[in-house]
């Protein structure tokens, strides 16, 4: 077989990545080049240097060190089954990448994953001694997201951990029979036990460093997963729930959804469509409720129809407030935060504003104009100091009133 | 205020700012315009540069604050905000800032009240300045130059950026910090920053001209650009509320957005059409599938204008053969396991004790697919798509034949009738209950039997052997 160069390389790597949706760099300990060797810093805040015509933030190199794997997963584009070209980098040629794309400013790190080769343990030595390279011989102070392999001895990933700001292992699909199905060589329960014994030793190298200052850091941008939506048949409160679960039992910082979306020379099991790309913004925004407004797993469920589905139409939380609609008009004026922050439409940010601003003086309806984005939104659901809306439980049409109108779908777009 | 102030302070006072992003001299200033009670509408502060000529009347001296003047005061919230907002460009914020820090003194804790006008303008500026700050770490993009003729040879990364504020000084530290030991330039319209590891200098505005215009990197970068995107998810709005189109023209991977979209729409349509088999009724008949073989086109192996070859065998039997697909003799002839693989299953049949006519035997894929070398038509195993698509005749098959108990030869076998990739050193020898409740026993293909020779030859062989042999004594106990 030929020679592949290079660029030729990274076009494969990088395509076979692709389905990765994770690509953040925030969260992770401030570090900085000044008083080293090499180059690189980060400082809280991730940096997403392009966007591509998806949507997607590109903040790290994301590509995988081979697309050789011995595992057939239906929905992966690189299942040894599948007829896709082949290619390997070696661990010096995905370092030796890193800093030249690093040192122009295109990135913030490396996103390093790979197919199975050989076995789980060779493969993650593989990924630990390309973030070896670039820790220790260029002191590459940016960002390394590693994922790991759930089979692959502890030691090993515990080794990893200590090179990369984050690690992850991705859970796949939501049910434990969906994944029996779709990647007959998964196993839940050796997925779960490998994120178990990352959780462990974030929390023991927290506690060491409490002790120890020199403690080496363990992942300091914690742990995340992903699952695909769309490729099996859960339904959306399976998914809220499973999420739940996770970021609970294993100390998650997040939990990806990713649409399944048609792969060249796909598996005859897989959907050939995908689902609505709505539904995986509908996910995400479940997730926001239960990270930042203080809603419980059960409680998202809630709004959830009868068949366990998310409405398209609108969001959660809205869908949420018209299930219990008892709660509101709520005073704005007087209500509490966790109340507020239940108002469809009202952010984190504004409803501090409000907080805030209620102390100076009392709210009338053009104020809370003023602090919100949409206050055609927000007022069927407040009352304000000159505001009261007419008997929002009397109406029937409610929904219908506050939905998004109806676009003409877009035909090719969706 | 009492009116003897007013008259003593009657004076406009005109500050011209040395610098448009100097917060250290406009807090100066401005402190000592507060503790002298200037109120905001006698003071016009001027862009360096700026005339000022509506206020040419005004005093350019400043006025001396009694040395028991009252303090100044100012929340950390409005200088947090402050020092952000006056690196905007809009000529109004010098007095915006002054405003608000006047009024502060009434009432320090003004910044919480979001509803009040200028708060909000004084967020606004800030939160447009963040973002100008967040893009420009995002999106200058620095180019090599190699250089040989100084002294000191070495490599100099120099970027051509354009901001939309004066944010240039004020992010100095961010990209020194990033690339401490890296010598490094970035070129404004408005100014410039040159690192060279140890020291950091401005210098004059530049052009774009003075930067590099290419960079080799630059097309494995857009390489990696194009391969990372999805063409299935086009989101053309997301990408553009954050990478508006004004940063593109500084950006090298930006020329290929046009292509990528406007090619997206057809790779989606190009990977669901491939992978589209068409739900027809199954047929109804042996007959009726072995008429619809000869004109199926589902995989491109029907294109190679071989014959479709059809099972054969008694329509009710109880035991069925799958092999994987028919080769160069059984193209010829039309008949399933007729060349040497044949040969050698018909023979080990005989010894197992099973008689071929009472099977059905057919094989997972239906066309003989082959590469010429020279005048030979050479066998290549069908792709696992190609299987997939196949597949759904021989379920027709089994459908109607019903058989007991089905023997998978090999692993493109094995895939045609479960559906996804076995191995068959660990699936021999244990059989797997299909969904219609029949028996599915898994083993080597014959032809792999030809393969082989010596020792190896000799084992396989006898694991191929016990395998028959289990199956006969099996379906003895079956159809008993």
């Amino acid at each position: 077989m030929t020679q592949l160069s290079t660029i030729e390389k990274l076009e494969i790597l990088a395509d076979a990545a692709k389905y990765d949706a994770s690509c953040a760099s925030s969260g992770t300990s401030k570090k900085n080049s000044i008083g080293g060797k090499g180059i690189g810093s980060t400082e809280g805040m991730g940096i997403c240097h392009a966007y591509a015509p998806d949507g997607r933030c590109i903040s790290l190199l994301k590509v995988l060190l081979t697309n050789h794997c011995i595992f057939d997963c239906h929905y992966c584009i690189n299942r040894k089954s599948s007829d896709v070209r082949r290619a390997r980098f070696t661990p010096q040629e995905v370092a030796d990448l890193t800093l030249s794309f690093y040192r122009r400013n295109y990135i913030e790190g490396l996103f390093l994953s790979s197919g199975i080769i050989k076995s789980s343990n060779h493969t993650m030595e593989q990924l630990m001694e390309t973030a070896r390279i670039l820790r220790e011989e260029h002191d590459f102070r940016g960002y390394i997201h590693l994922k790991t392999i759930p089979e692959a001895d502890p030691e090993l990933v515990y080794q990893a951990g200590l090179y990369a700001d984050r690690v992850s292992i991705n859970v796949e699909l939501p049910t434990d029979a969906g994944l029996t199905r779709l990647a007959p060589d998964k196993d839940a329960r050796q997925i779960e036990g490998a994120m178990g014994e990352v959780k462990s030793s974030i929390i023991e190298n927290k506690d060491a460093r409490k002790r120890f200052k020199n403690a080496p850091r363990f992942a300091p941008a914690g742990q995340s997963t992903q699952m695909i939506v769309g490729a099996d048949s859960a339904s959306d409160a399976d998914i809220v729930g499973k999420a739940s679960r996770l970021y609970d039992g294993f100390g998650l910082r997040r939990v990806y959804y990713s649409a399944f979306s048609p792969i060249p020379d796909a598996s005859a099991v897989l959907p050939l469509k995908r689902p609505p790309l709505i539904r995986e913004h509908r996910l995400y925004q479940s997730d926001w409720l239960m990270r930042f407004y203080g809603y419980s797993s059960r409680e998202v469920m809630q709004a959830t129809g009868t068949d366990g589905m998310l409405p398209l139409d609108i969001d959660p939380k809205l869908a949420w407030a018209l299930n219990f609609r008892e709660n509101f008009p709520l005073d704005v004026n007087r209500a509490p935060r966790e109340m507020l922050l239940r108002v469809p439409g009202l952010g984190v940010r504004a409803v501090n504003r409000i907080i805030a601003a209620r102390r100076h003086h009392l709210l009338r309806l053009d104020d809370v104009a003023k602090l919100t984005v949409s206050i055609a939104k927000v007022r069927p659901f407040l009352v304000a100091a000159d505001w009261r809306p007419t008997m929002l439980t009397d109406r029937a049409d409610l929904r219908s009133l506050l939905a998004p109108r109806q676009e003409q779908l877009e035909l090719f777009v969706a | 205020m009492t009116a003897l102030q007013h008259v003593k302070l009657g004076a406009y006072y005109v500050v011209t700012m040395p610098e448009p992003d100097d917060f250290d001299f406009w807090r100066e200033r401005a402190r000592a315009l507060v503790q002298c009670d200037v109120p905001p509408d006698r003071v016009a502060w001027v862009e360096p540069g700026g005339s000022g000529n509506l206020f040419s009347h005004g005093e350019r001296r400043m006025p001396v604050p009694d040395r028991d003047a009252p303090q100044v005061r100012a929340s950390r919230a409005f200088v947090t905000l402050a020092k952000n907002a006056i690196l905007h460009t809009d000529t109004e914020r010098f007095a915006l800032l002054y405003r608000l820090l006047w009024r502060h003194q009434a009432n320090p804790r003004i910044m919480e009240d979001k509803t009040d006008g200028d708060v909000r303008r004084i967020d606004e500026l800030a939160r447009i300045v963040r973002r100008d700050s967040h893009k420009m770490h995002a999106f200058v993009r620095f180019r090599l130059v190699e250089e040989s003729d100084e002294e000191e040879a070495g490599e100099h990364y120099v970027a051509w950026f354009e901001p939309e504020h004066h944010i240039l000084r004020a992010n100095a530290g961010f990209f020194m910090r990033r690339f401490a030991n890296m010598k490094w330039s970035i070129l404004t319209p408005r100014g410039s920053l040159h690192w060279d590891g140890k020291v950091m200098e401005e210098g004059p505005p530049a052009q774009r001209s003075d930067a590099p215009a290419g960079d080799p990197a630059e097309d494995l970068w857009r390489k990696y650009y194009a391969s990372t995107f999805n063409p299935s998810r086009l989101k053309i709005g997301a990408m553009l509320k954050e990478m508006p189109k004004k940063y593109w023209k500084n950006m090298p991977e930006a020329s290929l957005i046009p292509e990528l979209v406007a090619g997206a729409q057809a790779r989606e349509s190009a990977m669901v059409a491939a992978g589209e088999v068409k739900d027809e009724a199954r047929p109804d008949t042996l007959a009726a599938i072995e008429k619809a073989l000869g004109i199926c086109r589902r995989c491109p192996i029907g294109e190679l204008g071989t014959n479709a070859v059809m099972g054969e065998g008694p329509s009710d039997a109880s035991f069925m053969i799958v092999g994987e697909q028919p080769g160069d003799q059984e193209d010829m002839q039309g008949r399933p396991f007729v060349g040497p693989a044949g040969q050698l299953l018909d023979m080990h049949l005989a010894e197992a004790g099973i008689e071929r006519k009472s099977a059905y035997v057919t094989n997972t894929v239906k066309h003989f697919k082959y590469v010429m070398r020279g005048k030979r038509r050479l066998h290549q195993s069908p792709t696992a798509k190609e299987i997939d698509s196949c597949r759904w005749w021989v379920d027709s098959e089994r459908a109607l034949v019903k058989p007991k108990l089905v023997l998978a030869l090999g692993a493109s076998a094995a895939r045609g009738v479960l559906g996804r990739t076995v191995s068959i050193s660990r699936a021999r020898g244990v059989p797997q209950m299909l969904d219609d409740g029949s028996e599915l026993w898994i083993t080597a293909h014959p032809s792999y039997l030809l393969r082989l020779e010596g020792p190896a030859r000799e084992e396989q062989e006898r694991l191929f052997t016990a395998d028959l042999a289990a199956v006969a004594a099996r379906l003895t106990e079956l159809v008993a």
